[in-house]
């Protein structure tokens, strides 16, 4: 449990605020895998991670790494709305020279490693978490992919060994929003049946709503299930979420909002309970 | 150069409890007296290359300087990205370690001629390219490594390599290592395990004159030093057991095209693509491509 005693749903609320402008502005792509995560990204940013805006690389921190980089501004609006670095630097997304690049980069204060090309989070997390445990440090190792992501051979091959090193201060939260670059999962390259194969892998496995925030939190912070084990979170979401015209579509995967899309999009989210 | 790596390293590990050694389920029969005495700091990957290389960075970026090994090809282009990515991108202390450099493994095939990996770290920024000549320029290397952490590729050939120096020589980027005295101002230049080469090149009459030099320490930064030493010669042969295009002649020429009132010619040895493909002890598969007298 973390000490930032912030209201999460609030939080997840202004981060889709803050990420519809700047994707908007930047003319970027890529916001409904931004929407389809806030929910998970802020109960981690409010309620689990062990952080401390003021030091972002404390030595016991707990290390929070999003392997599908392309949903980086859920993470930079979560970092400035928690304090990382201040709010207006998001006018800065996307811009020449920006830090604040369209797939998360480690030169922002708070982030921890940049992604962009899939399969990479979950490798560089086990090493991480292999070093807390050889150091005997309690800090966790947490890793958001996505679902089309378990796609990349990578991925299978830290899950081996993160379960062969019995890592358990290691958490992978799949956001499996069911839709990837061009059409559905299912048709895509199935991934199903994933919480047996994740089981198979040698890994602790939960599925949650991965929109209810109650639930996020409690499974997060129970996290590990098993003794021995890594943790393996399937959090059924739904991309877009929160933006009626957006919801599981493919084209959000792409599009731009424009002005009026924009304005209609943040009346919902502000408005949303 | 295997043998020297692995007591060097275990040499090291003594005095820096920071390093530590993964594998891809290779180096049987070299890497047992690390593995034994730092049990904790031993990891055998698997064969998982991506893994391996991800997970390095990973214990990088927390403060180990990791070592990856595994032969030719299999630590460096099966995870070009991530060495690119997590690696390089991020100035991480890994230094990515083959054995079986050039056509070592020549009669294993094509999948173990390692002849195209100095192409892939030249184009690296922040990745520094150790290639030494022999087991005292391996020890240098490293030492050189630990001491400078940051992305790093150590290019071994197999073992039993002659040594060409009494100790480690002082090494540096760039910086060209004298390993025989010549008689005029033409000189031959090799990296990594090629110096065995050079030496039996100028012990031919037609290239006795020659100066033989090793570098085994370049990277992209480290072009614009060689202007001066270009300027001192008037002929200078690489040689390098790797093919021409993206390697380390090629590398001098770049550097040489800085400047447009330079004189030295530079004529860049290096193997033929006819190697490629085709099977054979590596003395066979280097005179094959053009490497032998």
């Amino acid at each position: 449990m973390n000490s930032l005693h912030i209201d999460s749903c609030n939080l997840g609320r202004r981060m889709r605020v803050q990420a519809l402008q700047m994707v908007h502005r930047a003319k970027a792509s890529h916001i409904g895998s931004a929407l389809s995560i806030c929910d998970i990204v802020a109960v981690l940013y409010a309620a689990v991670l062990r952080i401390d805006p003021n030091q972002p690389t404390a030595i016991k921190r707990d290390r929070f790494i999003l392997s599908k980089g392309h949903a980086c501004v859920a993470i930079y609006a979560a970092l400035a709305e928690t304090g990382f670095f201040p709010i207006e630097d998001l006018l800065k997304y996307g811009q020449d020279h920006s830090v604040l690049m369209n797939h998360i980069s480690h030169r922002v204060a708070g982030v921890e490693f940049s992604t962009g090309s899939l399969g990479h989070g979950l490798p560089f997390g086990t090493g991480k978490a292999l070093a807390a445990k050889r150091s005997n440090q309690d800090w966790r190792t947490y890793v958001l992919l996505s679902d089309g992501e378990m796609g990349e051979g990578s991925n299978w091959e830290a899950m081996m060994f993160a379960a062969h090193h019995q890592l358990d201060n290691l958490v992978a939260i799949i956001d499996y929003n069911k839709l990837q670059s061009l059409t559905t999962v299912d048709k895509t390259l199935r991934v199903e049946p994933l919480a047996d194969k994740a089981r198979a892998f040698g890994w602790a496995v939960q599925e949650v709503d991965g929109h209810d925030h109650k639930a996020l939190t409690e499974m997060l912070c129970a996290a590990a299930w098993e003794p021995g084990k890594p943790s393996f979170l399937i959090a059924h979401t739904t991309k877009g979420k929160g933006v009626s015209f957006m919801e599981n579509s493919v084209e959000w995967h792409y599009k731009t909002p424009s002005a009026d899309q924009l304005a209609k999009a943040l009346e919902e989210v502000k408005n949303h309970a | 150069m295997r043998n020297a790596f692995i007591q060097e390293l275990v040499s090291l590990a003594r005095q820096h409890p920071h390093i530590a050694l993964i594998v891809g389920d290779l180096g049987y029969s070299v890497i047992e007296p690390f593995a034994e005495e730092f049990p904790d700091r031993f990891i055998n990957a698997g064969v998982a290359e991506q893994n391996m290389t991800g997970l390095a960075a990973g214990m990088a970026s927390e403060g180990y300087h990791v070592f990856t090994y595994s032969i030719a090809n299999f630590p460096t282009f099966r995870c070009a990205e991530q060495i690119r990515n997590d690696v390089a991108y991020h100035k991480l202390p890994v230094t990515v370690v083959a054995v079986g450099g050039g056509l070592a493994y020549g009669a294993l095939g094509y999948s173990h001629h390692a002849v195209q990996d100095y192409a892939l770290m030249r184009t690296l920024p922040n990745m520094m390219i150790a290639a030494p000549g022999d087991p005292m320029e391996t020890r240098a290397c490293m030492r050189y490594l630990v001491d400078n952490p940051g992305p790093s590729y150590l290019r071994l050939g197999k073992a039993g390599e002659p040594n060409f120096h009494a100790v480690p020589p002082k090494v540096a980027p760039g910086r060209w290592l004298k390993v025989r005295e010549g008689c005029g101002k033409r000189a031959m230049l090799s990296t990594g395990a090629s110096l065995q080469i050079a030496m039996d090149w100028v012990s031919q009459d037609e290239y006795a004159d020659r100066t033989v030099y090793s570098m085994p320490l370049w990277s992209m930064a480290d072009k614009a030093a060689q202007i001066e030493a270009l300027r001192q010669h008037e002929e200078v042969l690489t040689l390098e057991d790797h093919l021409q295009d993206g390697g380390f002649g090629s590398w001098l020429l770049e550097a040489r095209a800085l400047v447009n009132d330079l004189h030295c010619l530079i004529r860049p040895i290096a193997l033929s693509p006819k190697v490629c493909g085709t099977v054979g002890s590596q003395v066979t598969l280097n005179r094959l491509g053009g490497l032998l007298l």
